[in-house]
């Protein structure tokens, strides 16, 4: 019983964080002209700032996906790589560090994009 | 003259007020919670599946499968044309998780297929999401840096 309360509610917490991260985004798309595109670099920002002060992983332990699903958690994962490499390899770590940290999913995402333009065509809108 | 001008200039711009689309600030702000507080809940249930059927990995590369499948979901959704449909409701909560960062590479890459698969795909793949790519590397290497010299505070 006591489990299925813990999933729940970190559920909730995932969806609350995660909801409210997103709706800041869009009281800056109301608020200011700001396009998607510069609330994206922002919010990456943040993320790097929050790891690189060492912030970050508390708001993890306390939110989990609701903070690594958003940007903001790739902003964190490419600092935290290039902190990682800098400390165990030295200064040119840090230039490394990042993009091996984010490897994965930047790589994933370039391969399949391609495949998806080689299979689909975009529909005339 | 310029009076005359000027009041229709002012008629002109009411028009337009009430003929563009209001964007319903608060019906907004909710889509996008709810769009974002859900993605964000696919990634935990995604994560957790996986954590329950490879028991033996570290969170670390359990993290990382999880954003590649979300990844791999979102990229497959935009070639359906389905991702659309949840970006004209979702607004931020549909650009801001890491899915909507896939969405705008795929697209990019799909609508300029007709300009061929060199000049056009693999070189539009990084219109929209270069920004975070170029920023994510520079401000990264920075932080990196900047701990590497004043050590972890």
């Amino acid at each position: 019983m006591s489990v299925v309360f813990s999933y729940l509610l970190t559920y909730l917490i995932v969806f609350g964080v995660g909801g409210f991260v997103c709706s800041l985004g869009q009281t800056l798309i109301i608020k200011t002209k700001l396009t998607p595109a510069r609330i994206l670099v922002i919010f990456l920002i943040l993320g790097i700032i929050l790891e690189g002060l060492g912030v970050y992983k508390y708001i993890f332990e306390f939110a989990k996906s609701g903070i690594s699903v958003p940007i903001v958690g790739f902003g964190a994962s490419l600092a935290r790589g290039s902190i990682q490499m800098a400390k165990s390899v030295g200064f040119i770590g840090a230039f490394a560090g990042g993009l091996i940290q984010t490897a994965y999913g930047v790589g994933v995402a370039v391969v399949a994009s391609y495949l998806v333009t080689l299979i689909f065509s975009p529909r005339s809108k | 003259m310029n009076n005359i001008i000027a009041e229709r200039n002012k008629r002109y711009n009411k028009y337009v007020d009430s003929v563009s689309p209001k964007s319903g600030t608060a019906k907004s702000l909710w889509n996008s919670f709810w769009v974002g507080g859900l993605t964000c809940m696919i990634g935990q249930a995604i994560f957790d599946l996986y954590g329950l059927a490879f028991p033996n990995l570290t969170e670390q590369m359990l993290g990382n499968i999880t954003s590649m499948t979300i990844v791999t979901i979102a990229i497959l959704f935009t070639g359906l044309g389905f991702y659309d449909v949840i970006g004209r409701k979702g607004g931020a909560g549909s650009f801001l998780p890491i899915t909507g960062f896939a969405n705008a590479m795929s697209s990019a890459s799909m609508e300029f297929k007709t300009e061929g698969l060199i000049f056009g795909t693999s070189t539009k793949l990084f219109t929209v999401v270069g920004p975070v790519v170029v920023n994510g590397i520079v401000w990264s290497t920075v932080a990196g840096l900047i701990r590497l010299l004043f050590g972890g505070f």
